[in-house]
């Protein structure tokens, strides 16, 4: 049984176009999947790759190296559009679950209830894929396409994930419901994204919801719907009609009913919209 | 497999290793590192906690190989070197933080890491650092506390007498505070042979074995296989007489998802890399009842072909005339109660080793209940008790499961076929699967009363799943009856109980035996009986409560001893106090709304009209030390502390110079199970007698009086009285064959007497008592439910060591709250610990324990029994404080979230 662990990209590229592996990063879902079975002969180690591991900024954006753990993003500093994927980093199972599990990792494992994609998504992440073939970036919303498929082609691993500079004067909120305190999978959880005019209407608001479709799925009527309303305290009571929850497509299972989730999620998104009025700029 | 070099503990280490094996897997195995705990696999349990360059991780998550050129350290290491690690050690001893000890590593070393970055945490940044670290015992405020203190360095010095009624710190405790407890995976020797049981995949399934013969021939380092046909005596074990019929391994048809029909023995590395589906065995899938409807349906196949309708038993109380006192009551309030399969979730999975050497076969396994593995074992074998040893190990907690046998057969089996030690450690999934369950529940109730408030029939009908096999289930089914009137006088009552087979995983013991599930119903419905008249609902259950000289449902009258009022009394401040802020508080449309709910309980202390006597023996040898025999298993809750105590008050001598000897069925008689809250008080009566009895002879020896005082010294006592001091020269005595020169051994079985038809007699000896109130406040639209605050009034008769006591309600309250908010097993679906979920740090709020002590006359120095009474409350409390927040009637639990706000919306409407 052998655990490969590469220096550079190119070596694991190089190492993947050899012959299909698979992959650990932080682990947390890789060890798991094995419970009671027996581990594979030999795997790829992502975390020794040089400048894999951090968070930087170019002139385009931020660039969130595939291996940066959750708990690398909680400790970075980082402007208020990302106060969704920071918190949502400290809700991620545990401290450690959060030192050893990468943002990468979550979105390569594809869970519905991931708790990263939600935040992400308000923030228009774009993927970065490798393959010996070359880099090629996807929008998150493409590189997602189900429980446990992402678009990630044999021979390519996820490089960093990019968020472009996020509008001036954005904010994020996120809210995650579940059954306990700690270490819980969400029912549902919400990320929403705003920035306000001069006189504190929203000119622009991206709104995310998890755990209630096979991806988390993005509301387009609903920011529609909330362009020119003002941020204020009102809007823990605004009304989510059906078509601004169509995207959703709940299901009933252990953790939680349908209808509770659909219902759950519309409160989830409600609540972060007045925490965002209770924290307004400056 | 490579050579991982990296700093464990301080020290340079090279393991040779495969680099992806789990760290966890290469520092128990290969680096000796069994202070590394492992409850899962998977970064659920947070039990494999060390830390890597500094920061916790789950080892369990890591691939060994990662570590080369690291840092890594673990509990042995960080309480052997560390400040700040020997600091919260001192605390957690202090503060009984430790309890079985299994969580104690996880939670030590995530709570160093947090000290070393924060010195003086709070309570929120104490829970943040450990909420990935999963506790059953605790309940978690201990540990709070302790990690608090030890930040702040407030740490109470151990001053503590020793005396009955005081708090000294747990006598076992030493090693679980620094890595050295040896729990059922901790004992074998690196490079045993490991063994992996096969089981049903289905919950009901026909199955033909294939050449197992080849298989091991053709398999490198497989050793053996296991079958129904390797097994010498009877194929069948069952916890209660005339109910043994659970096999070993299934021989022609296997009746749950995870039943056994084989078991594989090989190497490490082979079993490493063992994969269960290339196993030969094929399967033929059948319809499974999954339910009692389905099971009892016409037609349905039965489970056991002696067991018509696939009933198992059933029980029944009944006094008065139920029907005519309902029918005068003024008010009558009805429900069905419905409760899913509760998994203990203990955070050690059953493990152990069996070696068979000189004709005997030794088995070293975690067990509440050693005796009786050992009877079991015996049958199962083929041989005399004699020839069949078992020592247990430290116990990761067991809550009932471990009551039965799990691992212990299939070791013992092996070890005997191969003639070599073998080893198992349950999965977590595994552990979940195929060990028993709390009943599910279906409980049909109707209550009435009269405008004065007073009970006026009782009518109960409640249908037990007890799954594949019998196991505890007629215990439940016997218990409930009993028990399901709560503490009350109730002169018109019928309760009607029925255990049935499903294919479901087998349902047994879990803290409480059926009680918990009835007490849901019979609280809740009696919070609405008061609104329904009126009357403020404590004070309801103390018009009705029952007192000395008052008959229960079984007609036993108590002349003493009974607590229930004091319990409830106790409560009455923070009642009144706690309803009038909630009052004040809860604004109209508020999405947040508080409620305060109270229930209470009772439960009989040891078996139900049976006898169950405990023996403890104690000598004291030529150089004059004194050595107690003590076979009452602690799983965590404390009896190596609590019977020591008992015994050295009754002997007269500190605690400090009493040493334990064993659990080891060849040197501590049968103390019994460690279930039905009996330790205390039988094992508890057994060592005070014992205690007595040594004490007599001593003073016969000196022919002192009564009131002597003595002393233990080097060869000698000495005995002083108003007489004078003698001294007694202990090498001038003959020792015996255990060398001692004075002895003692005492049994104690309490006194009942048998239930009739009616079940009208004498059930137990002693009952004891307990009554919680909870603050939760509810938020109506997610229909989350956050318990505030709990206070929780236990009579206890005598508490021998009130930390103790406070362990156990906290614990028993963090269960109860589980039942209530969270916990539901579905086989199959929630076999590991993130889709099961229990309590967390962050969902236990502060507890608040009120000791009431109504001595009892049969309890030593007056105590009761303590270990289920403390969760069957909760529950209750909570729906009835869920129900007063927002007027929702919860009819089912977990109320789950989607459960309540389903609730508060029908209420609204």
């Amino acid at each position: 049984m052998t655990l490969t662990r590469p220096g550079t990209l190119s070596e694991a590229l190089a190492i993947l176009a050899d012959r299909p592996l698979p992959v650990i990063a932080g682990g947390t879902d890789f060890y798991p999947a094995r419970q009671g079975r027996p581990l594979p002969g030999a795997a790829l180690d992502l975390t020794g790759i040089a400048g894999f591991r951090g968070i930087a900024r170019d002139s385009a954006g931020w660039r969130i190296g595939a291996a940066t753990t959750w708990t690398d993003i909680a400790r970075a500093s980082l402007p208020p559009a990302f106060d969704a994927l920071h918190a949502a980093a400290r809700e991620v199972g545990s401290v450690q679950i959060q030192n050893a599990g990468t943002v990468a990792g979550n979105l390569c494992n594809a869970s519905p209830a991931a708790d990263g994609v939600p935040p992400l998504l308000v923030l228009d992440a774009v993927v970065e894929c490798a393959s010996v073939a070359g880099t090629r970036r996807i929008a998150l919303a493409d590189f997602l396409l189900g429980p446990r498929k992402t678009a990630l082609l044999p021979g390519e691993l996820v490089t960093a994930v990019l968020v472009p500079d996020p509008p001036p004067g954005a904010r994020a909120a996120f809210r995650k419901l579940g059954s306990r305190r700690y270490l819980v999978i969400s029912i549902a959880m919400a990320a929403v994204l705003v920035a306000t005019d001069a006189r504190g209407r929203i000119d622009l608001v991206r709104i995310a919801v998890g755990a209630c479709s096979p991806v988390a799925r993005r509301l387009p009527a609903l920011e529609a719907a909330l362009i020119g309303q003002h941020l204020g305290p009102e809007l823990a009571a605004f009304d989510l009609t059906d078509d601004m929850l169509a995207p959703l497509t709940p299901i009933d299972d252990v953790r939680a009913s349908a209808r509770y989730r659909r219902d759950g999620a519309a409160e989830l998104v409600r609540r972060a919209l007045a925490d965002l009025a209770e924290t307004p700029d400056g | 497999m490579a050579d991982i070099a990296f700093m464990l503990n301080g020290r340079q280490v090279s393991a040779t290793a495969p680099e992806i094996a789990r760290l966890s897997q290469v520092l128990r195995e290969t680096c000796g590192a069994r202070d590394v705990k492992v409850g899962c696999d998977a970064g659920d349990c947070g039990a494999c906690t060390v830390l890597v360059d500094g920061e916790p991780v789950c080892a369990c998550l890591t691939p060994a190989g990662r570590v080369a050129g690291r840092q890594v350290e673990t509990q042995s290491g960080l309480a052997a070197h560390d400040p700040v690690t020997r600091r919260l050690a001192d605390a957690f001893l202090a503060h009984g933080a430790a309890q079985c000890g299994i969580c104690t590593p996880g939670m030590m070393v995530a709570a160093t890491a947090l000290l070393r970055e924060t010195p003086a945490p709070d309570e929120t940044q104490v829970a943040d650092a450990l909420g990935g670290v999963l506790c059953r015992c605790t309940g978690y405020r201990k540990i709070i506390d302790a990690v608090v203190a030890a930040g702040r360095n407030v740490i109470g010095a151990d001053t503590a007498s020793g005396a009955v009624g005081t708090s000294p710190r747990r006598l076992d405790g030493a090693p679980k505070v620094e890595g050295a407890e040896r729990f059922g995976d901790d004992v074998a020797p690196a490079g045993t042979l490991e063994l992996r049981v096969i089981r049903s995949p289905f919950a009901r399934a026909g199955f033909t074995l294939g050449d197992t013969d080849a298989f091991v021939a053709a398999t490198p380092g497989i050793v053996a296989v296991l079958s129904a046909r390797d097994v010498p005596g009877q194929n069948a074990f069952g916890v209660i007489p005339g109910f043994e019929d659970q096999p070993v391994f299934a021989e022609a048809e296997t009746l749950f998802r995870g039943d056994a029909v084989a078991a594989v023995v090989g190497t490490p590395e082979a079993m490493a890399s063992f994969d269960p589906d290339r196993f030969p065995v094929t399967w033929q899938e059948r319809p499974p009842a999954p339910t009692p409807a389905s099971a009892k349906a016409e037609g349905a196949a039965l489970l056991h072909a002696n067991r018509a309708g696939n009933v198992m038993t059933g029980g029944r109380v009944f006094c008065g005339d139920p029907d005519a006192a309902l029918a005068r009551a003024d008010v009558v309030v009805e429900g069905e109660f419905r409760s899913g399969f509760v998994e203990h979730a203990y955070i050690e999975p059953e493990a152990g080793y069996a070696v068979a050497r000189d004709g005997r076969v030794e088995v070293h396994a975690c067990t509440q209940a050693p005796v009786m593995d050992q009877e079991a074992l015996a049958k199962i074998l083929g041989l005399p008790m004699d020839r069949v040893r078992v020592v247990p190990t430290a116990v990761g907690g067991g809550f009932g499961s471990k009551l039965d046998l799990s691992m212990q057969p299939f070791l013992a089996l092996a070890a005997l076929k191969t003639g070599r030690p073998v080893r198992i450690a349950y999965s977590r999934s595994e552990s979940m699967a195929s060990t028993t369950k709390r009943h599910p529940s279906d409980i049909r109730l109707r209550i009435g009363a009269t405008k004065d408030g007073r009970l006026s029939g009782f009518d109960f009908f409640g249908t037990f799943n007890t799954g594949a096999y019998a196991s505890w289930g007629p215990t439940v089914a016997n218990r409930v009856p009993v028990h399901a009137s709560g503490p009350y006088r109730i002169a018109d009552y019928r309760a009607v109980s029925e255990g049935i087979y499903t294919n479901n995983p087998p349902a047994g013991a879990f803290r409480g035996f059926g009680v918990p599930q009835s007490a849901i119903a019979q609280e809740v419905l009696f919070d609405e009986l008061a609104d329904r008249l009126g009357i403020d609902p404590l004070e309801f259950r103390l018009l009705n409560a029952l007192g000395d000289g008052v008959p229960t449902v079984c007609g036993q009258v108590f002349a003493q001893g009974v607590g229930i009022g004091a319990c409830l009394a106790a409560l009455k401040t923070a009642w009144d106090r706690e309803r009038a802020d909630a009052k004040a508080i809860n604004g109209a449309g508020a999405v947040l709304r508080r409620g305060v709910g109270i229930a209470a309980g009772w439960y009989g202390c040891g078996n139900t009209s049976l006898p169950n006597p405990s023996t403890i023996k104690a000598g004291i040898r030529a150089d004059g030390r004194l050595f107690l025999h003590q076979g009452a298993m602690d799983i965590g809750q404390g009896a190596n502390t609590v019977i020591a105590q008992i015994f050295a008050e009754a002997l007269g001598v500190p605690l400090a110079q009493l040493a334990l000897v064993g659990p080891d069925t060849d040197v501590t008689p049968d103390a019994g199970k460690t279930s039905a809250s009996r330790q205390t008080f039988v094992s508890g009566n057994a060592a005070r007698l014992s205690g007595l009895a040594l004490r007599a002879e001593i003073l016969r020896h000196a022919n002192a009086g009564e009131g002597a005082k003595l002393t233990l010294g080097d060869g000698f006592i000495e005995v002083a009285d108003g007489a004078g001091t003698r001294r007694i020269d202990l090498s001038a005595l003959p020792p015996d064959g255990d060398g001692y020169v004075l002895r003692s051994s005492e049994t104690y079985d309490p006194p009942t007497r048998p239930l009739d038809g009616n079940g009208q007699g004498e059930p137990y000896a002693q009952f004891g008592y307990a009554a919680h109130l909870v603050v939760v406040e509810v938020d109506t639209a997610l229909g989350l439910v956050r318990p505030l605050r709990f206070v929780a009034a236990h009579d206890v008769g005598r508490a021998i060591n009130p930390l103790m006591v406070e362990g156990q309600v906290h614990g028993g309250i963090a269960q109860g709250l589980g039942m209530a908010l969270m916990e539901e097993y579905i086989p199959g679906r929630t076999e590991n610990l993130h889709d099961y979920l229990i309590p967390t740090i962050g969902d236990v709020p502060p507890i608040k324990t009120i000791i009431v002590e109504v001595a009892d006359g049969h309890g030593p120095f007056g105590a009761k029994g303590l270990g289920e009474h403390v969760l069957i409350p909760t529950a209750p409390a909570i729906l009835n404080a869920i129900r007063h927040a927002t007027g929702a009637r919860i009819r089912q639990v977990p109320a789950t979230p989607d459960r309540v706000l389903a609730a508060i919306r029908e209420a609204r409407t």
